[in-house]
């Protein structure tokens, strides 16, 4: 039904995606689409957000698919509301819709004035009709004011309330949870009396390992934890693996391959390399905390939540609570800045159970500490790379394995309902309803990508290829999807290795590079981020400066990114300078399109120099920022991006950085040093270590 | 005055109109700004004193209220974004930011506005050397829109110079 997509009223336009906002900007580019196809100004379309009564069921916001998925239905949708309008415009103005033409939300004949606008053909119009009973409609294009479009969003932002966890409903109380500091521990008991009676606490919920307080107020609700944990004991459940920088623990849970590529016959010949990289756990550590706001009334719940996924969110929770799913309406707001599967869908659970237990609105927030300890964390992954080169300097083997803790654990994704609370209640969970749909219908997810294999196959021109992914089924953390899955390890270890098999031929990494590349999308990327960093192939590097380039395609089917990283390696490596190039499609914001690109720099440079979570024996070893360090201010490095035109199909761009800079800043430093770094984070004692040659 | 349970009422100014709040005397700023007083646009974050986001100004200077106990600012001056006068230091910074369309998800960017204000409405000529220094052990960033800020914040040292 059109009125998904499309609603309107005297006050103008309204649009809903599926696609819900996560602090990329998406909900400026869908106005900027649906404002081209409709003819008005994008300010003047309102970007209303999704909820389960009324946006349409499009699955996961995730995997770089807004763009190329959402995008072309809301075009045709928008398209398709403006011949509807166009209709009842033509019986207001007695003429035929065909000669009507459209310009600033204003139907009129040419070279007449009578006009009539969207808002007053409101009343009259319905769009509740089917989308599949039209034609397909006469598509626009991209208006000039969609191009320059400034985040409509951002004002209200910038001023005040406008997150999830501003919302204030009557009589609304805050939650707070009691977690454990160790992945091994479960809750016993606590002195649950004395926390009741402390100021402000409503009430004490326990169910099983689960435990919160609902207060007054949120700062009641901390303190009243605080007290809690005092008294709280905890039981192991099992024994922690040691944790080390070469993740040994995998090697006790062996786990039989999945073939993602496979070569026939016997290999090659010739002189053979193979090398192994390795990336630790990783953390969302969103700024804003995790939160959720759920009021539940005798006939049903309505939760706001900032969830990537409201719709298979919904089923699980319906699940886990023992209530219909129509009873619970999910209301996305926005949160902060969402990087994939954090906790947003645990804290939703969290504020049902515990507004259920109150009749009264409750808002979740998590604790700084369970945000980086609870919240699943991004996978850990070892790569393992062999290749055998020709005498005339080319691959004519690739062999790879993957070893990686889940990258896809999300609500409904498998047997279990992949809640926090769920786990840490008693009682089994009972089986899903047949009414809930596994989340087949977003592509990406489908069993030739399980995350840890993402990228794992170059995209070079290669004679041979295998590639194995081991799927530990579930790791001594919890770990799900974050920004760029498996790419940042597979192309970190790919363009690694190809700078080793050049420097093995005596190569120039470009030109080796460009001899194994053949699809011309990937070869003017490369091109011009060489180009526009002066890549020089007489640069011998040394002296503790260095450069580094590095190149992948998406998913392999997403956008193209190539760049060149300089970087000065002292007590640590500092990055000078990153000039880049992408290819995503066709450009709808490209504004929009930048800055998911300088984030995508900066975050992955982060994750690659500074970033890892782990335990020892007394439990998670990152118990909030100071123990998690991320790159500021002083780290940003220019970032010059080149943006290659194409007529090609949108692609989205929040994550095709991710693994070329990571790659290139591991090339840049081997460039400096000499020696490569293959363990991430490549911090100070992993390039001593490196020097040292104990890698 | 007294009310009949609770503790004596703290007075403040807040966005220059004098408020008084009946509130425990240690509860933090933050959440009295937040939900004695409905100002929304202080974040909550971290309530570490690590990542910024919950930043005001007191008489001035800018800082976070998730570490400051209600008590310790009776009677002073202050000022949240939510209350930014036009033309005002914190309007200013704020106009910067948008021109620049410096952020992603935003949520860091109201503290941060707020001690880029204090920064450049200070007695001293602002130094861009400092002023990095300050963001970097008082903000956090997660999304990465640290490039657009730091040309908002040229595009502001530019204009003050001029
Ligand atoms: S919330 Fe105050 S510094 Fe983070
Ligand atoms: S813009 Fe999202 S944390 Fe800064």
């Amino acid at each position: 039904m059109l009125d998904r997509w499309i609603g309107a009223d005297r006050k103008g336009l309204v649009v809903r995606s599926g696609k819900v906002e996560l602090g990329q900007g998406i909900a400026t580019t869908m106005a900027a689409i649906a404002a081209s196809e409709l003819r008005v100004d994008p300010l003047q379309v309102r970007v209303m957000p999704a909820d389960t009564t009324l946006a349409p069921n499009e699955g996961y916001t995730a995997g770089s698919f807004s763009v190329e998925h959402g995008g072309p239905a809301m075009r045709v949708a928008a398209a398709m509301a403006r011949e509807v309008f166009a209709d009842a415009a033509a019986r207001h103005l007695g003429a035929e819709a065909d000669d009507l033409v459209v310009q600033d939300g204003l139907f009129r004949m040419p070279g007449q004035n009578a006009a009539i606008s969207y808002g007053e053909l409101a009343e009259v119009v319905d769009l509740h009709v089917s989308a599949l009973d039209r034609a397909f409609p006469p598509l626009l294009g991209l208006s000039d004011t969609a191009l320059g479009l400034k985040r409509p969003d951002l004002p209200a932002k910038l001023s005040g309330a406008a997150y999830v966890q501003d919302i204030r409903l009557p009589g609304m109380l805050f939650g707070r949870m009691l977690r454990p500091t160790a992945p091994n521990l479960r809750l016993v008991n606590f002195d649950r009396e004395l926390v009741a009676r402390l100021p402000g606490v409503v009430t004490v919920v326990v169910q099983g390992s689960f435990a919160g307080v609902v207060a007054q107020r949120d700062d009641q609700a901390l303190a009243a934890i605080a007290t809690a944990r005092k008294s709280a004991r905890w039981a192991a459940i099992s024994t922690l693996p040691a944790d080390d920088d070469a993740l040994s623990w995998m090697d006790a849970m062996p786990v039989p391959p999945r073939h993602v590529a496979t070569a026939e016959g016997e290999p090659p010949e010739g002189r053979r390399l193979t090398a192994r990289f390795v990336r630790p756990y990783l953390l969302h550590a969103s700024v804003g905390p995790t939160c959720a706001v759920a009021d539940w009334r005798d006939d049903g719940a309505t939760v706001h939540t900032h969830s990537q996924g409201i719709y298979p969110l919904r089923g699980q929770m319906a699940r886990v609570l023992g209530v219909p799913v129509d009873s619970l309406t999910l209301i996305h707001a926005h949160g902060a800045g969402c990087y994939g599967h954090n906790g947003a869908d645990d804290v939703a659970l969290d504020a049902a159970i515990l507004s259920r237990a109150v009749k009264a609105p409750v808002m979740v927030l998590w604790s700084r500490r369970d945000e980086m300890t609870w919240s699943p964390h991004a996978a850990a992954m070892r790569v393992e790379l062999g290749a055998a080169l020709s005498d005339d300097g080319r691959v004519t083997d690739w062999h790879c394995r993957v070893e990686s803790a889940p990258h896809l654990a999300r609500p409904g994704m498998g047997e279990d309902p992949n809640l926090l609370a769920a786990a840490e209640m008693e009682g089994p969970v009972p089986a899903a309803p047949p009414v809930v749909k596994p989340p087949v219908a977003t592509p990406g997810f489908s069993i030739s990508d399980r995350g840890g294999d993402r990228n794992a196959r170059p995209l070079y021109d290669l004679p041979r290829l295998t590639v194995l992914h081991h799927e530990l089924p579930q790791g001594p953390l919890r770990s799900s999807a974050m920004r760029a899955l498996g790419a940042h390890l597979n192309v970190y270890a790919i363009e690694g290795f190809m700078d080793e098999l050049a420097q093995a031929v005596g190569s120039d990494p470009l030109a080796f590079r460009l001899r194994h590349i053949s699809d011309p999308r990937a070869l003017a990327v490369i091109r011009a981020a060489a180009h526009s960093a002066a890549w020089d192939e007489n640069d011998v590097g040394g002296e503790g400066t260095g450069r580094g380039l590095a190149l992948a395609r998406y998913k392999n089917t997403g956008a193209y990114y190539a760049c060149v990283v300089r970087v000065a390696v002292e007590e640590s490596v500092r990055v000078l300078s990153v000039h880049g190039a992408v290819d995503a499609g066709r450009v709808i914001h490209p504004d929009g399109l930048l800055n998911q690109i300088e984030g995508g720099v900066v975050q992955a440079a982060s994750w690659t120099l500074l970033e890892r979570a782990g335990w020892d024996k007394d439990g998670f070893t990152v118990q909030g920022w100071d123990s998690y360090p991320i790159w500021g201010f002083r780290d940003i490095p220019p970032i010059h991006t080149t943006v290659i035109a194409s007529e090609d199909p949108s692609l989205g761009a929040g994550e095709c950085a991710a693994g070329p800079v990571a790659a290139a800043i591991g090339n840049a430093v081997a460039h400096a040093l000499g020696v490569r770094v293959r363990q991430m984070p490549i911090t100070r004692d992993r390039l001593l270590a490196a020097i040292q040659g104990e890698m | 005055m007294t009310t009949r349970d609770g503790p004596a009422p703290i007075q403040l100014i807040v966005n220059g109109q004098s408020r008084s709040v009946e509130a425990d005397r240690d509860a933090p700023l933050l959440s009295v700004l937040r939900d004695d007083l409905g100002l929304l646009g202080t974040r909550t974050g971290c309530l570490e004193g690590r990542c910024g986001s919950c930043t005001v100004h007191v008489d001035g200077r800018a800082v976070q209220t998730c570490t400051t106990p209600l008590w310790s600012v009776t009677g002073r001056k202050i000022d949240t974004i939510d209350g930014a006068a036009p033309g005002s230091a914190i309007a200013r910074v704020r106009d910067a930011f948008l021109h620049e369309q410096a952020a992603q998800c935003g949520y860091c960017v109201n503290g941060i506005i707020m001690t880029i204000a204090s920064l450049i409405a200070g007695p001293a000529a602002p130094d861009r050397g400092h002023i990095l220094t300050v963001l970097d052990e008082r903000h956090l960033c997660r999304c990465g829109a640290h490039p657009r800020m730091l040309r908002a914040l040229d595009r502001l040292l530019a204009e003050t110079a001029a």
